[in-house]
């Protein structure tokens, strides 16, 4: 019922424009920093670690690089990123939200004519749909970078076989698989979150247990949907 | 006019509402009063949907609200204008993007016809020049005033207010329902308050329900409740000493 109002004719398509513009700088730009600190820090961590199990000469180095890309590509950009913007991105929403409600911002948006669902919720959904796939592309890179930085700079392996394994053996199909991920991730976190928000009852003490509420939903939805996509897209 | 007709509201095993009759006056003050948990908010909120009533009609002119579809109740709001108890103004806002909210979502004004209304509507609440200030930013009585410019930013044919009083000086009270009074009289509106505030009621008391344990125990208008000979109005009215001992000396 909640989604049928989120999803219904926009009232005004200016204005949500103008909202959805605001989401995806709300709920994307200002995610960039914490993003690019833990991407580039868990690509020079995966890239140490994968030079310390590949220690044998049977492994080439270039596994490094190879492991590296592949860690990042597949897991570490779209789920575990996303786990951390489930934390920061859907407790904003859900206390956001669920302050509105307390508050009777929300009552004062219905009591105006104006589908509170429909123009609080869609904005958020529309503009973290958009905007994840270019934050976590952005992940990738950084997390791939700094794997190269950390791993050369370490002695980890050599610039030269860092370059070789981040191309070898690439599936441009993986990416798909990836930002498929993202997509269904960023719905998620988004619509959990805005539906505990909205369906907040009470006090201060309630807005605190939506948002909590959000980021344990959001986080086991995007674990179980992240088994579910995997299996579909990998295990045949 | 507002008309409400044997209207009922049950939570739980709780009658909150029951069998209220009641004709809101255009172009007057109506007030909704009685003590605190009599049912009087909920009346209000009743009238305007946010609860749906267990039986009974809400007739706004002739259409009967509850039986509306949700796009009809969305137009009749449009009409509506709110003071929420608490303001309601919204927080990641400044006061003139609150009060031009409405005019966005539902007019096709230039933005330069948009500022104007802004602007007309806070030198109504004496709030001109604030524009750019934020909710937080305001004290409990400009946050009052600020809401009621956003209530009549759109032209509204109804305004509601929840407690427009609660938490004021007696001072910042008297200027609030003077404001609410003039811009019911000035714009030919129908207008319903809530309130246990006695200075509002003798101030400004057009026509006056009375509920008691959720029902309409009286109704009249200001001149006639200071003369009550219903109990438990009275007992309402004065509550207060001091009010009692200047109204037998007078």
């Amino acid at each position: 019922m909640l989604m049928y109002r989120v999803f219904s004719k926009p009232q005004k398509f200016s204005v949500y424009i103008r909202q959805i513009i605001f989401e995806i700088n709300n709920i994307g730009i200002s995610s960039l920093p914490i993003i690019a600190i833990i991407s580039v820090f868990m690509g020079g961590i995966i890239t140490i670690q994968a030079a310390f199990g590949f220690n044998s000469p049977w492994v080439p180095l270039y596994a490094v690089g190879f492991t590296t890309r592949e860690s990042i590509l597949l897991e570490f950009s779209p789920t575990i990123v996303c786990l951390i913007l489930a934390g920061k991105v859907g407790s904003n929403i859900a206390s956001e939200i669920g302050a509105m409600r307390i508050t009777e911002q929300i009552d004062a948006l219905e009591i105006m004519g104006i589908n509170s669902a429909g123009y609080l919720i869609f904005p958020k959904i529309a503009g973290a749909v958009f905007i994840f796939p270019f934050l976590i592309a952005i992940s990738m890179f950084l997390g791939i970078w700094g794997g190269y930085v950390m791993g050369v700079s370490a002695g980890a392996c050599t610039s030269y076989e860092y370059i070789y394994g981040i191309q070898a053996f690439f599936e441009p199909w993986k990416l798909y698989y990836s930002f498929t991920k993202v997509v269904v991730f960023a719905f998620i976190i988004t619509s959990v979150s805005s539906y505990y928000g909205y369906h907040t009852r009470g006090g201060a003490l309630e807005v605190g247990k939506s948002s909590t509420d959000a980021v344990v939903y959001s986080s086991i939805l995007i674990l179980l949907f992240a088994l579910i996509l995997t299996n579909l897209f990998l295990n045949h | 006019m507002i008309e409400i007709k044997n209207i009922n509201k049950t939570f739980g095993d709780r009658h909150v509402v029951k069998n209220v009759s009641f004709k809101f006056l255009q172009g007057k003050t109506n007030l909704i009063i009685g003590e605190s948990g009599c049912g009087k908010t909920t009346i209000l909120k009743l009238m305007v949907g946010l609860h749906n009533v267990d039986s009974g009609s809400v007739f706004y002119g002739d259409q009967d609200f509850p039986k509306l579809d949700h796009q009809g109740q969305q137009e009749v709001r449009k009409q509506i204008g709110m003071l929420f108890q608490g303001g309601a103004l919204f927080d990641s806002q400044t006061l003139e993007e609150n009060v031009r909210f409405p005019l966005d979502m539902f007019t096709d004004l230039s933005k330069e016809e948009k500022i104007e209304r802004v602007n007309f509507c806070l030198q109504k609440v004496k709030l001109e020049g604030k524009n750019l200030l934020y909710p937080a930013e305001l004290s409990g009585g400009m946050k009052k005033r600020a809401a009621l410019a956003r209530a009549i930013a759109n032209n509204p044919k109804y305004l509601f207010c929840d407690e427009p009083n609660s938490g004021l000086d007696p001072k910042t009270s008297i200027v609030i329902d003077e404001l609410i009074n003039d811009l019911t009289a000035e714009l030919n509106i129908t207008t319903i308050i809530v309130t246990h505030d006695m200075n509002s009621v003798i101030e400004i008391g057009d026509n006056i329900l009375f509920i008691h344990k959720g029902e309409n125990w009286w109704t009249g208008d200001k001149s006639q409740i200071l003369n009550t000979d219903n109990k438990e109005l009275y007992d309402f009215v004065f509550a207060s000493k001091f009010l009692k001992t200047v109204f037998k000396k007078s």
